[in-house]
């Protein structure tokens, strides 16, 4: 049980509407291990993203048990979800959602600045993040000045740079050509290799499946299959 | 992280722009304004003091029961010596004894047969040992025609009633009144200059006499009903006269009836009152430019923050609380409302100071220059008015963040996260 970073017991989640309740996602039943490279996929509409913000705790289950990092999502506070969220998980966007006024530097220092790190311990992992990602020549641009596939991967060093357990992804790659898409990919896989760091994506690009070493299936909020791919 | 916040602020020109031009705007404006009551004010109390009331006046008990009747028979007599101790103890004044007194004004042919009377209010003061007084009445701006007295007998008297009675500067005429003990009086003047008043009780019929001229036409002798103070330094502070006034009347006002009693100005003509109704105006001003501003500011942060939603949710993702969030808005607010005073200070400043030296000239919307009126309007600069210019200026930014704010904690957190996407 211990090696499990999400374990997700009959959860469903429910949106009020005018015409009564709307479930979104029904009956999940699925647990995800450190170290996993693995992806939600399935059509628009299919309950992706309410699972990936229901892990995030970014929202909570309506009914079931959702444990993440062995914290039960439902029975945090707002400052214990904002705290689990600081320091265990990293958020990687389909629009990259980079602070304009910010440079490349100081987007990957602010996750940073939430938790008590001194400024030469900050400079230090934001280095880090930057070499990883292979920005270390753009540390004064702003997003403006960069490309989709900088951009994203500015924003996959903002996730990275804290040395989150898990990673959560929305839709990577939606904003990316296909050789940017590709490299992003090669880095996310990389880095789950060389630090253990966990994946779990949101996606429907055939490319990001293609990288995935676990699929599940999502359709109309209920899981439909879960392959495992042999290393 | 402040220095993170003082970075977006300054790189985002439409987070900062907009508020610091309606603040400091707001602020100058009010500056402006307030500098300008505040001298307008200043120079009413001038006026008065001058005019009327003294900074202080000084006054027998007995006179004050009855001091709007004037009754110069309840006054000091001969009080020089008492005089000579207040003005040992009160440095800070200059003294100016007045008697106000009614009497007839007689122009007779050379028969000693009337040819005309008028019912005359005399003003006596000090015109010939000093210049305090004239400049106190602003004589020699306000007189119409002649000059001012420079030996005994000699009057002025209101230009309206010097026409009215077909007068000729040098006529001899004769003063009808009774004396402090209510003998009859009789005085011999020659009316030798003329004055507007602007003050239409005094222009139907005032008179101006020395002092001197009075004590004897009155039967006075070292006497006045009146002892006005005037501050040197020109600024009146209520709260420091009342304490003076309080520990001279300890000090001198006794049981007996003819024992001094000081007043201070905002104890005479309702001037209480006018003076708390100017410090209720100027903290209503502030709280309706703290409202209005506050409103303006509270759209804008409105705009403001559904343009920045985005930014809320990758904050809220990245792992910051609502409330801390919320923080740092108010904090920027701060530091935009502080700039924005900033700048509002020194532009009402650059508003508010030449007219602080040169004023605004009212003369040119009156006839003529007037006895109780000043002609030149000026604003006053004070620490003060730059204090409750720049407090409203910062409470009007954070009242408009925190209510613009709150729209945050009405947003569901998983909605602010949605809002990523869009």
């Amino acid at each position: 049980m211990e090696d499990k970073l999400v374990v997700i017991s009959k959860m469903s989640k429910a949106f009020p509407t005018g015409e009564g309740d709307f479930l979104a996602l029904k009956n999940i039943n699925l647990s995800f291990a450190k170290g996993e490279f693995s992806g939600i996929v399935g059509p628009s509409g299919s309950g992706k993203t309410t699972m990936l913000n229901i892990i995030g705790s970014l929202d909570s289950q309506t009914e079931g048990e959702v444990k993440v990092m062995g914290y039960e999502i439902k029975e945090l506070s707002s400052k214990q979800a904002a705290d689990l969220r600081s320091r265990h998980l990293g958020f990687i966007f389909q629009t990259y959602n980079l602070l304009p006024v910010y440079t490349v530097y100081e987007n990957v220092e602010f996750p940073l600045l939430l938790l008590s790190m001194s400024k030469e311990e900050r400079h230090k992992a934001v280095m880090q993040a930057l070499e990883w990602l292979g920005l270390t020549d753009k540390i004064k641009s702003r997003p403006a000045q960069l490309s989709g596939g900088q951009c994203q991967r500015v924003a996959i060093a903002r996730a990275m740079v804290k040395q989150p357990g898990l990673v959560l992804a929305d839709e990577p790659t939606a904003n990316l050509d296909t050789e940017n898409s590709l490299h992003i990919l090669d880095m996310m896989k990389k880095l789950n290799q060389e630090l253990g760091t966990s994946f779990i994506f949101s996606t429907h690009d055939q490319k990001v499946i293609d990288y995935l070493r676990r699929v599940i299936r999502l359709v109309d909020g209920e899981v439909v299959s879960d392959d495992t791919k042999a290393r | 992280m402040f220095d993170f916040i003082l970075k977006g602020i300054f790189r985002d020109r439409s987070r900062f722009l907009f508020p610091i031009i309606i603040i400091s705007a707001g602020v100058s404006l009010m500056v402006f304004f307030l500098s300008f009551m505040d001298g307008y004010i200043e120079s009413m109390i001038r006026q008065n003091a001058r005019f009327e009331t003294g900074h202080v006046k000084i006054v027998t008990k007995a006179y004050n029961e009855l001091i709007s009747q004037k009754p110069y028979d309840l006054g000091f007599l001969d009080n020089q010596e008492e005089l000579d101790v207040w003005k040992t103890e009160y440095p800070q004044f200059d003294w100016a004894e007045r008697i106000t007194f009614g009497a007839i004004l007689d122009k007779a042919d050379s028969l000693g047969n009337s040819l005309s009377q008028g019912q005359v209010m005399g003003f006596a003061l000090d015109l010939i040992g000093g210049d305090l007084e004239i400049r106190n009445l602003r004589l020699k701006e306000t007189m119409a025609k002649g000059r001012l007295p420079l030996a005994p007998g000699e009057i002025l008297l209101s230009d309206r009633t010097f026409e009215a009675m077909q007068l000729q500067l040098g006529d001899s005429l004769m003063l009808l009144g009774s004396t402090a003990d209510g003998s009859m009086a009789f005085a011999q003047v020659v009316i030798i200059g003329t004055v507007v008043f602007g003050y239409e009780a005094l222009d139907r019929g005032g008179i101006i006499m020395d002092l001197e001229d009075a004590r004897s036409f009155l039967d006075m002798p070292g006497g006045s009903a009146e002892v006005l103070g005037f501050l040197r330094s020109d600024s009146y502070n209520d709260k420091e006269i009342k304490k003076l006034t309080t520990a001279f009347n300890d000090k001198y006002s006794t049981e007996d009836e003819y024992s001094p009693l000081m007043l201070s100005l905002s104890d005479q003509n309702g001037l209480g009152y006018i003076l708390w109704i100017t410090d209720f105006t100027f903290l209503m001003m502030s709280l309706v430019f703290i409202l209005i501003l506050g409103i303006v500011l509270w759209n804008s942060g409105l705009m403001s923050g559904i343009r920045r939603y985005g930014e809320f949710g990758i904050r809220l993702a990245i792992g910051e609380e609502k409330k801390h969030i919320y923080r740092s808005l108010i904090l920027e607010s701060l530091c935009i409302g502080t700039i924005g005073s900033l700048i509002g200070l020194l532009l009402g400043f650059i508003f508010s100071y030449p007219l602080s030296i040169w004023g605004l000239d009212m003369s040119q919307y009156g006839k003529t220059s007037t006895m109780v009126f000043e002609n030149v309007i000026r604003t006053k600069l004070s620490i003060g008015i730059f204090i409750t210019s720049f407090i409203p200026g910062i409470c009007a930014s954070l009242l408009g963040t925190a209510l613009a704010g709150t729209a945050i904690y009405k947003r569901q957190t998983s909605q602010l996260f949605k809002e990523l996407e869009q």
